[in-house]
């Protein structure tokens, strides 16, 4: 079960959800690039998420979904 | 009633919702007209910032899909030319008045017609044309508005009355139309909230996609095409037999057709041809006024701009001589008959 | 599990031609987020301008005008004027507003036009390469300043809200920031605010969100928030600059 949800084609890569994480679990996978060519973000330990949605509420792009 | 005012009155009467204006001689008793009787009948009268301000309320107005006018002078109009052009490039129906002044610069508050290029060549910056109707008595601008609403609203387009202080400050008697009630229903464009009950409208005129945006162009001339051949009007006075025609609009064609009538009366084969629009201009009228002619005097309140489509529109076929007064001076008919005389050497 | 965090529906399911980073995404999702809890998104009508948020009719869900560099106000006060059971309001960069549109948002402010003014400042022209606009910080480099803001020769920052909080007109100036999450909580309860001012015809409000530029400025997305929160803040303090609403409940 996924707490953050990255819209793997919506995310630019930008980072600020990386800064934004408190527990900073957020990181920018480097292995595969989407559609527009940017590597993009992911949640790297999905238990530990506390769905603070604070990834979310800094992403310019509204790639992040958040459940919890 | 005087002219500006009958032209506020005539756009109440055609279910115009709103007026932006800005103060500016010789319009603007236009305003102060709408001033006192736009709320009245429901509807909204704002003075703007500017006339650039103005013409963007009308902007936004329109995007809505009610009947919006404002109106102007020469330097003001000139303000306005930004946001007619985003208008005509995003099909908004409006009308706008330029009640001419002298030019260029601030000119002069006198009458002039030394507008004519801007109104019918270039409004403002890309391909675009506006409708450009040339009223010239109180009662013409009165129906002028009438045919400006319903013409802008069925092909969607900016219209443009272009007047002048004579015709703004003259009174004559008038009538008017009936007020309008059912407006055309525009909801299929407009953006007035989709209430969740379609997909959003969007008024634009940017279209970075180079071939889209000459499609949009392209369809608009077809519009103009269709205007250019069912729209145009034009007055023919005494031009069977004429071998001089005198081409005049507006106020002018008024001290034209007295000379005319002098000119007649003393065995001077004269007619007048008057456009009352004119863009487009009337091309098939202008032929058949000078089907007799051997010459032609355009006269005008400018240093002869009009005279370009004359010669167009008759492909020089006939020599085309100018008479002109322009910095906001009136010719008098004695002037027009003096040139009539000289051209055609007196009756023969 | 249920879903606490979405994209809101007000704002059209598009990606969006804004820079990695840039704040406009946030700026653009918090506007549609308000629409959406007030539920008015129907009757919204949206004035974009001309700048990098030329574009924002592709996303905002509402009906959308385009506006002539600078004149949103006017072209909304247009709308609003005739449809005055709508909600209108302007989403404007700083060249277009405090540029070439400064006459356009004062005289709206001294009317006290029912709408809202959502202004981002990022100190720059965006869409046309990172030129100097009203708002570049002394001594801040852009392509017109190549050796920094010289207050001399080009002047200094206009400070908007400070300016419009002194017209009647105005119900509500406030400036917030999308430099970090409390700053953007913050700034979400001012947009509120502003359209709760509008539908209470209460004048106009306007709400200035200090917010980034990496690409022009060449920093990453991160250190553009630390621009704001560095630089821009200092000299443009956030707070409430006028409310009229706060005033009078502080008068009773």
């Amino acid at each position: 079960m996924e707490k953050m949800q990255v819209r793997f084609e919506r995310c630019k890569g930008c980072g600020l959800c990386v800064s934004a994480c408190p527990k900073k679990l957020v990181v920018i996978q480097k292995e595969k690039r989407n559609e527009k060519g940017y590597f993009t973000a992911v949640c790297s330990d999905q238990d530990a998420c506390i769905s603070c949605m604070m990834c979310a509420m800094m992403c310019p792009d509204c790639a992040i979904k958040i459940e919890k | 009633m005087k002219g500006n005012e009958a032209l506020a009155e005539a756009a109440i009467r055609c279910g115009c919702k709103c007026f932006f204006g800005y103060p500016i001689t010789p319009q603007t008793e236009l305003s102060a007209y709408m001033a006192k009787r736009m709320e009245k009948s429901g509807g909204v009268f704002l003075q703007a910032e500017s006339e650039i301000a103005a013409i963007n309320m009308v902007l936004g107005a329109a995007s809505t899909g009610v009947r919006a006018m404002t109106s102007s002078s020469s330097p003001g109009v000139s303000l306005k030319a930004e946001g007619i052009s985003y208008m005509a490039g995003s099909d908004l129906p409006a009308v706008i008045i330029n009640v001419q002044r002298g030019g260029p610069g601030l000119g002069s508050i006198q009458p002039a017609q030394s507008d004519y290029f801007q109104a019918t060549k270039a409004m403002g910056h890309g391909d675009f044309h506006v409708m450009v109707l040339a009223p010239c008595s109180v009662q013409e601008m009165v129906d002028a508005v009438t045919l400006a609403f319903d013409k802008a609203d069925q092909y969607r387009m900016p219209v443009m009355i272009l007047a002048d202080g004579l015709l703004g400050q003259m009174m004559e008697p008038v009538t008017f139309p009936e007020a309008k009630t059912e407006l055309p229903d525009k909801s299929d464009w407009a953006a007035c909230g989709h209430k969740n009950g379609r997909k959003h409208h969007i008024i634009n005129s940017l279209f970075l996609d180079a071939p889209l945006l000459e499609a949009k162009v392209k369809e608009r001339y077809e519009r103009y095409k269709q205007i250019e051949e069912n729209e145009t009007d034009a007055e023919l006075y005494m031009c069977d037999g004429a071998e001089i025609v005198v081409a005049a609009y507006g106020a002018t064609a008024r001290v034209a057709k007295s000379a005319v009538t002098k000119a007649r009366a003393e065995g001077i084969k004269a007619g007048l041809f008057r456009p009352k629009t004119l863009w487009p201009f009337p091309v098939k009228e202008i032929n058949q006024a000078c089907k007799d002619a051997k010459c032609i005097l355009d006269v005008e309140m400018s240093m002869g701009q009009m005279i370009y489509d004359v010669k167009l529109a008759t492909e020089c076929r006939i020599p085309v001589e100018f008479y002109g007064r322009t910095g906001g001076v009136i010719p008098t008919p004695a002037e027009v008959y003096d040139e009539i005389k000289k051209l055609t050497g007196g009756a023969q | 599990m249920a879903v606490v965090f979405d994209r809101p529906n007000s704002l059209e399911d598009v990606s969006t031609h804004f820079c990695p980073g840039c704040g406009h995404g946030i700026v653009h999702r918090l506007v549609c987020e308000v629409l959406d809890e007030m539920g008015v998104i129907g009757d919204t009508i949206a004035v974009v301008p001309v700048g990098c948020s030329v574009m924002s009719y592709n996303y905002f869900g509402c009906d959308v005008i385009q506006a002539p560099h600078g004149r949103a106000p006017a072209v909304a006060t247009g709308a609003k004027r005739v449809n005055p059971d709508k909600v209108v309001f302007t989403y404007q960069g700083d060249g277009d507003l405090a540029a070439i549109g400064t006459a356009e948002t004062v005289h709206s402010g001294t009317r006290g036009e029912n709408i809202v003014i959502i202004f981002i400042n990022n100190t720059t022209y965006g869409m046309t390469g990172g030129q100097m606009a009203p708002t570049t910080l002394p001594g801040q480099v852009t392509q017109t300043t190549p050796f920094g803001r010289n207050t001399d020769t080009a002047g200094f920052p206009i400070r908007i809200c400070e300016m419009m909080s002194t017209l009647s007109g105005v119900a509500l100036a406030q400036r917030v920031a999308i430099d970090s999450v409390p700053h953007i909580r913050e700034a979400k309860k001012a947009i509120r605010k502003a359209f709760d001012n509008q539908v209470n015809k209460r004048g106009l409000s306007i709400v200035e969100v200090l917010s980034t530029c990496p690409t022009n400025w060449g920093l990453s997305p991160t250190a553009s928030m630390d621009f704001v929160r560095d630089k821009m803040i200092p000299y443009y303090p956030l707070g409430v600059y006028k409310d009229k609403t706060a005033d009078e409940e502080a008068a009773k």
